[in-house]
């Protein structure tokens, strides 16, 4: 439909028309914005697709034995990735159930005023840094340095604990523990940078009324501003869940790459992600079959922890009106 | 609690002695001077504020009216950089004495704000909270009722306590944000510019709430509507900022007169309150 514009008006605001061209424009560009956004779409669909595609001979043979058997022999053809799904899990968790007390107390020190500013913005912007840090270089510093570093208290826990499976093999070097470690190192800081931001989200003026009560700094803390960041933290929590389950360089340098299953988190083990990193080389046959399948079973593992994250977040979130 | 016991009393300076015994005056600023880093805001206010009344502060913005009201229950502690000379004298006890623990202070003087600031919790809870950190030991459910009561905000409340605070209208958590405080039985409700945010029905509730409030508190309200000063409070103190040093360029607040609210509205003693007063500028 056309506007009827009379001449007196467009002689003095010339746009009161918009030219043709400039409606094209705009339709243009909404058309290419739509396309971009299916492009990631299709990207994503058709990874998965791909991957289950590829990992059809596998999971046909072995099934869901493939989850609880921890066999790697590619003279007899038998796969299973137990190993591999229990390393992952467990590293990823122990790292988060470590890093999360350390990451938020982080956070809570930083934005509260318990320490002169200037400290709290070098104690910030040295967490920032950390993130910065290649996975790498990390990798590398956890084998020549943190690993003989940490063993010979590794070791004082073996011999006290040595009767529990969990500490039940020798530290002799790499294996899981460091692997959790080096992990903490890496997801400290996507915790600690989300958990500030959320706690300096809150409102000031719910601090105030809190103090204004009587509340004493820790109740503050803890029963007002932490409840009142908790969606923050928790997505940001489960977005170093993630990070955790994915990290490959640093853990497959550190982790032993052993298929062997132990409960013992001295013990060499294996990721996911390391094992398709060490493996991918020589595979051939059923083997890239078996390395596909462990592959979609880490691609569901993530999307779930993803899902769950932005469940939480919305299910969490509190509504200031 | 160890506010007002008599150890503490031996603190006041000699030139307080009097304050001791009169017995009618709950809060008593002595010279009280605040900055904000090196920023003089406020300076050299003396003032008695009586027992059960409400006194209200007036003044143009930014003549320190907050930076006063927050110095009562050492509020502006939160505030890096605010720093206070002089006394603040609570039933006879310096509050910024060194051993004065300033959450004990804010549990005997509570605080209603500018912006209703419900906590993201129930209706229910938002009161429950604060008593609880009070340690209270009572019926919390009747507690609960009664503060809402009082604060005049019961009817709307009561069928909807599990809800959230924020499911209210603006002037209704504010009527919350006062029931929270009455709950706690401070012995003085600070209240900066309570009704600033709200319709004028709001308003009025708020008003008659603060006019039942009288009996049991000691009230200091923070306003920019002199109307409101005039028909709430009992006495009246009105603020205003001078220009400091030549090369300052910035302003400092400072009590221009402080008296009971009839005698201030009809006749003020100095030609600024007046002019304030009659709306000559502010
Ligand atoms: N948090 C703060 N930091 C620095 N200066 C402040 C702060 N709060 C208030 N001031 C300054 O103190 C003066 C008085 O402010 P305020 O007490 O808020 O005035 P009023 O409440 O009467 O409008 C103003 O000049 C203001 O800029
Ligand atoms: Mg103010």
């Amino acid at each position: 439909m056309l506007l009827r514009v009379d001449k007196a008006t467009t002689s003095k605001f010339s746009l009161r028309k918009r030219p043709t061209s400039e409606k094209l424009v705009d339709i243009g560009f909404k058309n290419i914005v739509v396309a971009m956004a299916s492009m990631v779409a299709v990207v994503l669909f058709s990874i998965f697709a791909v991957v289950y595609y590829e990992s059809t001979e596998s999971i046909s043979r072995y099934g869901l034995r493939f989850l609880f058997s921890s066999a790697w022999d590619p003279v007899t053809d038998e796969y299973g990735a137990f190993t591999a799904i229990y390393g992952t899990l467990f590293t990823s968790i122990a790292s988060l159930l470590i890093a999360i007390p350390l990451g938020v107390g982080t956070a809570i020190f930083i934005t509260e005023n318990i320490i002169p500013e200037y400290i709290r913005n070098i104690i910030g912007i040295m967490v920032e840094l950390l993130a910065a840090i290649p996975s790498v270089v990390l990798g590398l510093w956890a084998v020549f340095i943190m690993e003989p570093f940490i063993r010979p208290f590794l070791n004082i826990i073996y011999e006290l604990f040595g009767f529990i499976p969990f500490f039940g093999t020798e530290p002799i070097g790499a294996g899981m523990m460091p692997a959790i470690l080096i992990l903490v190192v890496m997801i400290l800081p996507i915790i600690t940078s989300i958990s500030k931001d959320s706690l300096n989200q809150v409102p000031s003026n719910l601090r105030q009324a809190a103090y204004g009560i009587g509340a004493t700094r820790w109740t503050t803390i803890f029963k007002v501003i932490i409840p009142a960041a908790i969606s923050g933290i928790t997505g940001g929590v489960l977005l170093a869940l993630g990070r955790a389950m994915g990290e490959t360089m640093a853990v497959t340098m550190i982790i032993g790459n052993s298929n062997n299953f132990s409960w013992s988190i001295f013990a060499p083990s294996y990721t996911i992600s390391s094992m398709l990193a060490n493996q991918f080389g020589e595979a051939d046959g059923s083997q890239v079959s078996s390395l596909m399948y462990a592959a979609f079973i880490l691609m569901i593992l993530t999307l779930m922890v993803n899902v769950f994250a932005q469940w939480i977040v919305k299910k969490l979130s509190l509504k200031y009106q | 609690m160890n506010i007002g016991n008599n150890k503490m009393i031996n603190k006041i300076s000699p030139k307080n002695k009097k304050l001791q015994n009169d017995s009618s005056i709950s809060v008593s600023l002595d010279n009280v001077s605040i900055k904000y880093g090196n920023t003089v805001a406020v300076k050299n206010i003396f003032c008695d504020i009586k027992k059960n009344q409400v006194t209200s502060f007036i003044g143009p913005s930014g003549c320190g009216k907050s930076t006063v009201i927050r110095a009562i229950n050492r509020m502006n502690d939160l505030i890096e950089g605010c720093k206070l000379s002089g006394s603040v004298i609570f039933e006879g006890t310096d509050i910024y004495a060194d051993d004065i623990d300033p959450v004990e202070v804010r549990r005997r003087i509570g605080m209603v704000f500018q912006q209703p600031n419900p906590f993201p919790k129930s209706i229910y809870e938002n009161i429950a909270f604060g008593a609880r950190v009070n340690g209270f030991r009572g019926d919390m459910d009747q507690l609960v009722e009664e503060s809402l009561t009082k604060a005049a905000v019961w009817d709307e409340c009561k069928d909807k306590l599990n809800e959230s605070g924020y499911s209210l209208s603006g002037g209704q958590q504010q009527r919350l944000c006062i029931a929270r405080t009455i709950a706690i039985e401070p012995d003085v409700i600070l209240m900066d510019e309570p009704c600033s945010a709200l319709d004028p029905l709001s308003t009025l509730k708020i008003e008659e709430t603060i006019h039942e409030l009288k009996k049991n508190f000691t009230i200091i309200i923070v306003t920019h509507n002199m109307q409101q000063a005039n028909r709430v409070s009992d006495f009246t103190a009105f603020f205003n900022t001078e220009k400091k040093g030549k090369d300052l360029g910035g302003k400092v607040g400072f009590l221009v007169e402080f008296s009971k609210t009839k005698s201030m509205f009809n006749s003020p003693k100095q030609k600024s309150t007046q002019d304030y007063i009659s709306g000559k500028f502010g």
